[in-house]
């Protein structure tokens, strides 16, 4: 080994033995939180340099994309970052209606945007508190899982799932958020009881902490220029003081119509990234808020509307299924995959919890997509591990790991 | 003042002349095609120029379409340019008897997975990568499985025994 860095360890004359240490940290690692194998160059415990190995839960979701009806790829998408499917959902619904050209009612777009500001939180809050988790702090963790636990249970209110959640259809949802729903949603929004105490609590425990300052300032830090280089999105690229999110950029599903800011961090590194999450958060309840408010506003018959008039595409109700031949061709085609789908090509992108989840599907006219790409925010991000541990410890390089919000399932599609 | 895609095709076409075709504009992104040995000349005419400062390659995947002989591969770049908020989409076409387009990794760290992951998925070999090997399946794979002739199984074949599987 010529490597400067080992030069200060002397070995006797002649000898053959390599100067680092070779570690296999993955793939199946207590501190990994996912099937991530790195093989780490050690001298003693500073890093020098890093290979990452990913692909061990591929599972080829583009090939099986191509044969498949548009409703049908759905809950593919569950599977991709699994800490918040009903973005990945809804974000492949955006796409299908921007192909299809079917325009949502603004009750739609409010409702789906209380439930990906409950999925945001709820993968910003795992990823915070598994921070947390490694630098030695559990109890963080516990306290924001029961808030976890009450999203959930909204999910399932509204569609029955609740992890791979398959939320809502092309067009809208299933079905209208029922009474109990409401009703969760407000607990969960509650100032004293509900998460934004719980969060306060959480931020007490952190934010301030010198033990937990001490490990997470200056650990995995990038700056803006490389970030963009790499192709860093989301909370990453912000820590690094870039303000792009696509919620503001492009906005969809009426962001346009919620006022909220967008944080951002100086140094990109595990701290910051760990405070532009925590204020996600807090930005993420005010929107929520300001969704339920507006979805209250609605009087009449619009109170009701759950989703868009979209009959090639949205199943019809059971009842006029039964009762009228229409509905029962449009259910039969949908059914059985047999609508056919506008030749084109388009790009859509919603904001993940991590980045920018993107998707690209080209349509040749038949039933299924001809080709459709994810673009995972964590497969492009991911690349950086290696230059953002160099020169590290292994236990730093377990919680740049963690604060990265990678998901196994998002990297290897 | 936001950047109009109309600007935007009269800068490359000032530059690039005739060489750039099928200019389109689906859905809102301006989207064209190029000859495959001017792609990093492109990529970086968009990148360095002020008035463009495309500096974001947001995706890079390919598409196979078979009975385009000759060009039969089509490798689609997707830039954004974060300031003006304009994304544009181009594409070069090449041949999968010799599927040889130039590595954008020297302009984009970024691009290097994902020409990783075109090349696991379609042999598209970027010429000037720093290690192109499989990203997603095993090395030992020697096909590249998005190509078209490999279909996926057909959900009606009869020769199968499902008795185990329930189906």
């Amino acid at each position: 080994m010529t490597d400067k860095t080992t030069d200060h360890i002397a070995l006797p004359e002649g000898s053959i033995e390599k100067k680092t240490n070779t570690l296999n940290l993955g793939p199946t690692h207590p501190a990994t939180h996912g099937v991530f194998q790195n093989v780490l160059e050690m001298d003693g415990e500073r890093i020098i340099s890093a290979t990452s190995t990913v692909g061990y839960i591929h599972r080829a979701f583009e090939k099986i994309a191509e044969r498949r009806p548009l409703y049908q790829i759905q809950p593919l998408t569950d599977r991709l970052n699994y800490c918040s499917s009903p973005l990945n959902n809804i974000g492949w619904q955006l796409t299908c209606e921007k192909l299809l050209g079917i325009k949502t009612p603004k009750r739609v777009d409010y409702l789906r945007v209380i439930i990906m500001e409950l999925a945001r939180i709820s993968d910003h809050l795992i990823c915070n508190s598994i921070v947390g988790v490694d630098s030695g702090a559990y109890t963080g963790f516990l306290y924001v899982m029961q808030y976890r636990e009450m999203i959930y249970e909204i999910y399932e209110e509204v569609c029955g799932a609740r992890l791979t959640t398959n939320i809502g259809r092309i067009g809208g949802f299933e079905r209208n958020f029922t009474p109990k729903a409401w009703k969760r949603l407000e607990d969960f929004l509650d100032e004293k009881t509900g998460y934004p105490a719980q969060l306060r609590e959480f931020e007490n425990l952190f934010t301030r902490n010198r033990i937990f300052m001490d490990r997470t300032i200056g650990c995995g830090p990038i700056s803006a220029e490389r970030a963009l280089n790499y192709g860093f999105t989301g909370p990453n690229l912000r820590a690094a003081g870039v303000d792009y999110d696509v919620r503001v950029h492009t906005p969809y599903s009426s962001y346009q119509d919620f006022d909220f800011t967008i944080p951002v961090g100086t140094t990109g590194d595990c701290y910051d990234r760990f405070l532009v999450r925590n204020q996600e958060m807090w930005q993420s309840l005010h929107i929520l808020k300001q969704a339920y408010k507006k979805i209250q506003e609605f009087k009449g018959a619009e109170a009701e509307v759950y989703h868009a008039d979209s009959p090639e595409f949205y199943l019809p109700d059971k009842k006029d299924v039964y009762t009228k031949m229409e509905a029962l061709i449009y259910h039969f085609k949908i059914i059985m995959g047999e609508t056919e789908m506008p030749k084109g090509e388009v790009y859509n992108s919603i904001e993940g919890a991590n980045g920018e989840l993107g998707y690209y599907l080209i349509s040749d006219g038949g039933r299924t997509p001809y080709r459709l790409h994810f673009r995972r925010p964590c497969f492009i991000y991911y690349q950086a591990y290696p230059e953002l541990i160099k020169g590290g410890m292994l236990s730093d390089a377990v919680i740049t790991m963690s604060s990265l919000n990678l998901i196994a399932g998002e990297l290897d599609a | 003042m936001a950047l109009a895609n109309d600007t935007i095709k009269t800068r490359l076409t000032q530059k690039f002349g005739e060489a750039l075709s099928q200019w389109e504009e689906p859905y809102g992104m301006l989207t064209f095609t190029a000859p495959k040995d001017l792609n990093l000349k492109i990529l970086q005419f968009l990148f360095d120029e002020e008035e463009l400062r495309f500096r974001f390659l947001t995706d890079l995947q390919a598409v196979h379409y078979p009975n385009d002989k000759g060009r039969e591969l089509a490798v689609v770049y997707h830039l954004h340019n974060l300031v003006d908020n304009v994304r544009i989409r181009f594409k070069v076409f090449a041949d999968i008897e010799k599927p040889d387009v130039f590595s954008a990794t020297a302009l984009y760290q970024s691009a290097n997975w994902m020409e990783r992951e075109t090349f696991d998925f379609f042999g598209v070999n970027f010429i000037g990568h720093p290690n192109l090997i499989r990203v997603l399946n095993v090395e030992e794979m020697d096909y590249f499985p998005m190509r078209k002739q490999y279909p996926l199984e057909d959900q009606s074949r009869v020769d199968k025994d499902d008795d185990m599987f329930g189906r």
